[in-house]
């Protein structure tokens, strides 16, 4: 029997979801803020003054660039991936698993449904924080360029978006917290390597080329970069439609695994 | 005359887990103002039963109705309009005492300051207002428990449906939590309530549904179940001799046969002390008024539940 994700039990009181989650994050909000302030100041540091000396300038789309430039959009599209997927694997798990907060939930007019998007929109926010933070720092460096730059925020609600949907999707099918090693193994770590991240994809073979264009990442980064360079570009759409389609697909996938976890 | 809606109806509900049939054709009501307890051993089905009563997991077949609303449909509407205290006490734990119910009361829709002021006075009800802003892990069991059971009562619920409210409890805060249910009976709450002490059924519900294995075995008011099936006075002998126990064999009365105790029901005019005490009792024997206990053993057997 073809189960199918029941959309339509989604209400606008995932909010009040998302809101309990955003009491809990104000709670230890300085906490919260230091490693996105500072996490870009350490890359920075090691890259730009470390490996830039031997790295000198990399070539992308047509232009040299300088290696700080090159890799400040990917520290941003990292920061967006991770916020969001941690967030609703590890984090999530623990709310769902130990702390029972779900089954509390739905004792409440609250759908399983509206607590799954409560999250996964959560994490989407998670991520527009800390790129808003990040954004705020490299920008003193000078390695953003402006008015386009500020699109980088609603990108990273939708880079938000599919990777914490992608995240909810392990949280429904893993059965137990530590296996979510073997997500991050085959996933996020090869990700965070070959996306066009610390080195331009085209130097790559040609068909790590095409497993890394296969990749969501690789498309943030690719917008991630653009805009911060100040450019614009017609393939930007086809990454954009991208993460939409990744993220339409693995939302309604995220429902269905959960409600057939915690549904008994 | 208008009928009375029964706040639940249950029609021959089922609820079957990969294979094993957990709630097994069940059919019960609870009308208005009444405090319904479902009582039965590890394992009857207590608490498949109360998840699907308030919309938590589906049921395999059957009817239910809550409120009179088909809870297929209208389970959002019904979940609004219960309160729920689960057999875990799964409160917030990132969240203050205060918090637990005020961001509780905001998943019913409750309007923010109205949220506020009906926390405050919860807690006031529990008795923990000084502990508003503690952290939840630093409750003790009692107190945690009566936190959930003001959770519970957040959205004014005309239902409450309470699974074990009192297990693990120490006798203080068990009565605590009794006062507190006894007032809001008092008040007309309907209460579904499950349990594993006959103290705690015997002195809230006006009537009890004893189940194993998914079904019900009787259905009847504290007093009157005893009456029915465990008389009026119990007499029990500590390790019987033979005599005694051919005399209770062939006298007729309601009893049960242990290996080192015989257990006799009898009504208060059959003197049953007097009787066997006179011819069989030097020492060893005790008489004493039949409780519900006896009635959930008898009824449920004594073996242990795997
Ligand atoms: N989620 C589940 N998955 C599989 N089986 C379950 C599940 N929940 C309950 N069961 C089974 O259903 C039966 C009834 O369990 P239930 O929890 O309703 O009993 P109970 O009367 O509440 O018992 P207790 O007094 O121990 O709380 C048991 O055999 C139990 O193992
Ligand atoms: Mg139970």
């Amino acid at each position: 029997m073809i189960e199918l994700p029941q959309v339509r039990n989604i209400s606008r009181r995932f909010a009040r979801v998302w809101n309990r989650n955003l009491v809990v994050y104000r709670k230890i909000w300085l906490v919260n803020f230091l490693v996105p302030l500072f996490e870009p100041l350490l890359y920075l540091t090691a890259f730009g003054v470390g490996l830039s000396a031997l790295i000198g300038q990399v070539p992308y789309e047509g232009k040299e660039l300088p290696y700080v430039v090159f890799i400040a959009p990917a520290l941003l599209s990292i920061t967006m991936m991770y916020n969001a997927f941690f967030e609703n694997t590890y984090a999530s798990f623990v709310r769902m698993y130990y702390q029972k907060t779900f089954d509390a939930m739905m004792a409440t007019p609250l759908s399983l449904e509206d607590i799954i998007a409560g999250e996964i929109v959560w994490g989407a926010t998670k991520s527009v924080i800390a790129t808003a933070i990040m954004l705020f720092v490299v920008s003193l460096f000078g390695l953003v360029e402006y008015p386009h730059g500020l699109l980088i925020l609603p990108l990273s609600f939708l880079g938000g978006l599919a990777f914490g949907a992608a995240g909810m999707v392990f949280t429904g099918i893993v059965p137990s917290i530590d296996m979510f090693n073997l997500p991050i193994f085959l996933f996020i770590t090869p990700m965070f390597l070959f996306s066009g991240t610390f080195f331009p994809t085209d130097t790559l073979p040609d068909w790590a080329q095409s497993i890394s264009h296969a990749l969501p990442l690789t498309h943030l980064v690719n917008l991630c970069r653009m805009l911060a360079l100040g450019e614009m570009h017609p393939a930007m759409i086809l990454s954009v439609i991208y993460l939409l389609v990744f993220t339409v697909l693995l939302f309604p996938v995220a429902l269905i695994v959960m409600r057939r976890r915690l549904i008994k | 005359m208008a009928e009375i809606v029964p706040i639940i109806d249950a029609q021959d509900l089922r609820k079957v887990f990969n294979g094993t049939t957990a709630v097994d054709g069940l059919t019960f009501q609870l009308f208005p103002g009444e405090c319904l307890g479902l009582l039965g051993p590890n394992g009857a089905g207590k608490t498949s039963t109360i998840r699907m009563v308030y919309a938590f997991s589906p049921m395999n077949s059957g009817s239910l109705k809550v409120f009179g609303i088909d809870i297929e449909t209208g389970w959002r509407e019904i979940k609004a309009r219960i309160g729920v205290c689960q057999q875990d006490n799964n409160l917030d734990p990132d969240l203050s005492v205060l918090q637990n119910l005020e961001l509780f009361a905001r998943y019913y829709d409750i309007p923010k300051k109205d949220a506020k002021d009906r926390a405050r006075q919860l807690l006031q009800f529990i008795a923990l207002e000084h502990r508003a802003n503690d952290k939840v892990t630093s409750l003790s069991g009692g107190m945690m428990r009566r936190l959930v059971l003001a959770r519970a009562l957040i959205n004014n619920p005309e239902l409450l449906v309470l699974d074990e409210p009192t297990t693990g409890l120490d006798p203080q805060s068990r009565h605590q939590v009794w006062e507190r249910l006894e007032l809001l009976r008092a008040n007309g709450l309907s209460i579904l309530i499950t349990t594993h002490y006959m103290d705690e059924a015997y002195r809230l519900c006006d009537r009890l549904i004893i189940m194993d294995h998914g079904k019900i075995l009787v259905e009847g008011g504290p007093a009157d179940l005893i009456r029915r099936y465990a008389g009026e006075e119990v007499v029990e002998i500590v390790n019987p001799g033979r005599e005694v126990r051919e005399f209770v064999q062939t006298s007729g009365f309601m009893h049960d046969m242990l290996d080192h105790r015989i257990i006799l029901y009898g009504r208060e005019d059959d003197h049953l002390f007097e009787l066997i005490g006179e011819q069989f009792c030097k020492e060893g024997c005790i008489k004493r008024m039949a409780t519900l206990e006896d009635v959930f053993l008898r009824l449920t057997g004594r073996g242990l539940r795997e």
